[in-house]
């Protein structure tokens, strides 16, 4: 089989026979190239997707409260529900498939960060130490804020690099004191974020929040990370256990979305990578359907090729070819040509996809491609090996009819004399 | 070399089916220079086909070298044909995108030989019958005596028994014709058995048996010495 005299007789026939091999090699390849295409396009929509969603940990939920509007126990709707420390360790402790939890408390009014001479007015976030990795907190220097800093109602302070570029221009401002509405903070840490989601914020303790800005010990809202499910049901019903949780502890109706709202990131997420799930197995049928299509084409060319080679299969059987020989010659030239055709639309396909990727990256390194929802459309490695077993198979396929068709000539049939 | 019992064998075509060989009885002798004759339609290609395992017959039996062919699958028949049997065709059968030479090394091809030693044996054989020079042109540039010679170096490179020619001169005029039947019958003097189907008498004269068909048997066998009667007979017919 592989004996450079089989190659040798195939490519002689190939040689006699360019255009008919080129276009029947052109509809494998095209299959191929629009399956690359599809499938890196794909892909690319999909890390695009994933991107958007890694700015968090993909398990987060968000959790607010408001006014009831559903009556509850005898109690009329337009209750006022806000959620207090206790909540916290309520979350913490008996919260069912709750990983980790955050505690937001709002400053009130604008709260005017100074330094020096220079002054702005930017988000102060107040949390727990785990938010840091619940919202993927980017630390480039110092450090975030810890345990203790919590517990000592400690009056630390990690800023954004907005913050750092307006207040302290090129000066390192970690373990300086920057004034809250004139209450000095000590810088402990500084984030930076390239998508700036969050680089006009800074993080301070809850409990100092609370302490030191009139909060008691109420809370505003809620980020926990939950257990990781698979399914979007299994992420909604965790978000059911809580709000029920929750709800028993302020007494409004669960179903009540304006009483507290939610927003559980993974059932989203669970959700859109669905869709893309879909895409893909749409996009291998399309590929795939565009791929019988081409080897059809082959096979039915073959077909052709083995009726004109007729006499020439006959006098091959006269001289001493057997079956297995001559199925061979004709099973070697399908794949022949299936194999390379294919190839070469692979390559061409992967080739794009990965010029598209560079120019994209390219775009976005120099701060340019904003809002562009497409990231990294390439093909990956697997997927192009399986193509190719694809097309080997295919190759094999489509030279089997004509395959048998050549080993059943009958030679004296062939070598009749008109 | 050649024994055949009681050999028949019918064409069905649907529902039809027409007996051709009836109970033929015919044995050739290694060396032996034969022709077969017979009308058209007679059966003579059909037993040309038989003798060189291109095709079965439905009853009977037929040696071949001592071994009984019968039955044979594919693979064991083509084996059989690359061994022991050369054949020549009237319309040559040359592979057409194959130079000289590529044809002539075919068979060879069948038996593994390498390409380079097949090439060069092949090369030989062309020269042994004078078309050293044409080695490298394609059928198409050759003219039928040519074509022939190089169908005739074919036949002979796997070194076989005996050679089959179904009327290797019928596509080629007078002059030629006796060219090719020169050369065959030097293949003969080597000692080859050849066996050719003709229709022309002056060809079935060069040879030195002539078995005529007739009704699916053999009407007359004439030897040898009785060659110039048959000569002398078939010009007052
Ligand atoms: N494959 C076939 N299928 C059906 N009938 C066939 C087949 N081959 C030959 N015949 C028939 O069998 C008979 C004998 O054919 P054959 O070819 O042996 O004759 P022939 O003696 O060689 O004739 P010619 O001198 O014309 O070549 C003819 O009537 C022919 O039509
Ligand atoms: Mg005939």
């Amino acid at each position: 089989m592989f004996d450079v005299d089989v190659w040798q007789e195939i490519f002689s026939t190939i040689k006699k026979n360019k255009l008919r091999t080129f276009l029947t090699g052109f509809s494998v390849a095209w299959g191929i190239f629009m399956l690359m295409i599809l499938l890196g396009s794909g892909n690319g929509l999909q890390n695009g997707v994933k991107e958007e969603f890694s700015s968090n940990s993909i398990n987060i939920m968000w959790m607010w409260t408001g006014d009831t509007s559903i009556p509850f126990e005898g109690m009329k709707e337009g209750r006022t529900i806000k959620f207090n420390n206790g909540d916290y360790s309520y979350l913490k402790e008996k919260g069912e498939n709750i990983e980790n939890v955050s505690s937001r408390y709002y400053l009130p009014g604008t709260i005017i960060y100074t330094y020096k001479n220079e002054y702005g007015s930017f988000e102060t976030s107040s949390c727990h130490p785990s938010l840091l990795g619940m919202e993927k907190v980017n630390i480039v220097s110092g450090r975030f804020i810890n345990d203790l800093d919590l517990n000592d109602f400690r009056k630390v302070i990690v800023i954004g690099d907005n913050i750092k570029k307006a207040l302290f221009k090129e000066e390192d401002p970690i373990g300086k004191y920057v004034k809250l509405n004139n209450v000095p903070f000590k810088v402990i840490g500084l984030t930076f974020d390239k998508d700036r989601h969050s680089e006009r914020t800074a993080y301070i303790p809850v409990s100092t929040a609370q302490r030191i800005f009139n909060g008691a010990d109420r809370v505003h809202t809620f980020a926990v990370t939950t257990k990781m499910v698979s399914t979007a049901e299994e992420a909604e019903a965790i978000t059911d256990k809580v709000r029920e949780g929750l709800a028993a502890r302020h007494k409004f109706d669960p179903k009540d979305k304006k009483a507290m709202g939610s927003f559980n990131m993974l059932a989203q997420y669970i959700r859109t990578m669905k869709i893309f799930q879909a895409i893909k197995i749409f996009v291998w049928i399309i590929g795939i359907g565009t791929l019988i299509a081409g080897i059809v084409g082959v096979s039915n060319i073959m077909l052709i090729l083995v009726k004109e080679r007729t006499r020439e299969i006959g006098i091959r059987k006269a001289l001493g070819a057997s079956p297995a020989s001559v199925i061979t010659l004709v099973l070697l030239e399908s794949v022949l040509i299936t194999t390379v055709a294919g190839y070469a639309g692979l390559l061409l396909g992967v080739g794009i996809m990965e010029g598209i990727n560079y120019g994209l990256e390219q775009a976005l390194a120099t701060g340019g491609g904003e809002g562009i929802f497409f990231r990294n459309p390439t093909v990956d490695f697997t997927t192009a090996i399986t193509s190719m077993i694809i097309l080997v198979v295919s190759g094999a396929l489509a030279g089997y009819l004509p395959a048998r068709k050549a080993a059943n000539v009958k030679p004296i049939e062939a070598l009749r004399d008109e | 070399m050649i024994q055949i019992e009681n050999l028949h064998k019918s064409y069905v075509m649907g529902h039809n089916s027409l007996h051709v060989l009836k109970g033929l009885e015919l044995g050739i002798e290694e060396g032996e220079f034969v022709s077969i004759m017979g009308s058209s339609g007679s059966g003579k290609s059909t037993l040309l086909n038989i003798l060189g395992i291109l095709d079965d017959y439905d009853k009977g039996t037929y040696y071949l070298g001592g071994k009984l062919i019968q039955g044979l699958n594919e693979t064991k028949a083509a084996m059989t044909r690359n061994k022991m049997i050369g054949f020549i065709f009237q319309s040559f059968n040359l592979i057409s995108f194959k130079n000289a030479m590529e044809n002539v090394a075919l068979p060879l091809y069948y038996q593994k030989v390498s390409r380079k030693r097949r090439n060069q044996i092949a090369l030989e054989y062309l020269d042994r019958l004078g078309l050293k020079d044409w080695a490298h042109h394609l059928p198409s540039e050759l003219s039928g005596g040519q074509k022939q010679r190089v169908a005739i170096a074919r036949a002979l490179i796997s070194q076989p028994q005996i050679i089959l020619a179904d009327e290797p001169t019928g596509a080629l005029d007078s002059t030629t014709s006796f060219e090719v039947m020169e050369i065959l019958k030097e293949i003969n003097d080597q000692g080859k058995t050849v066996i050719i189907v003709t229709h022309e008498h002056d060809i079935a004269a060069m040879t030195k048996k002539i078995i005529r068909l007739k009704d699916g048997v053999i009407e007359e066998v004439i030897k040898n010495g009785e060659l110039q009667l048959f000569k002398d007979r078939v010009r007052t017919e």
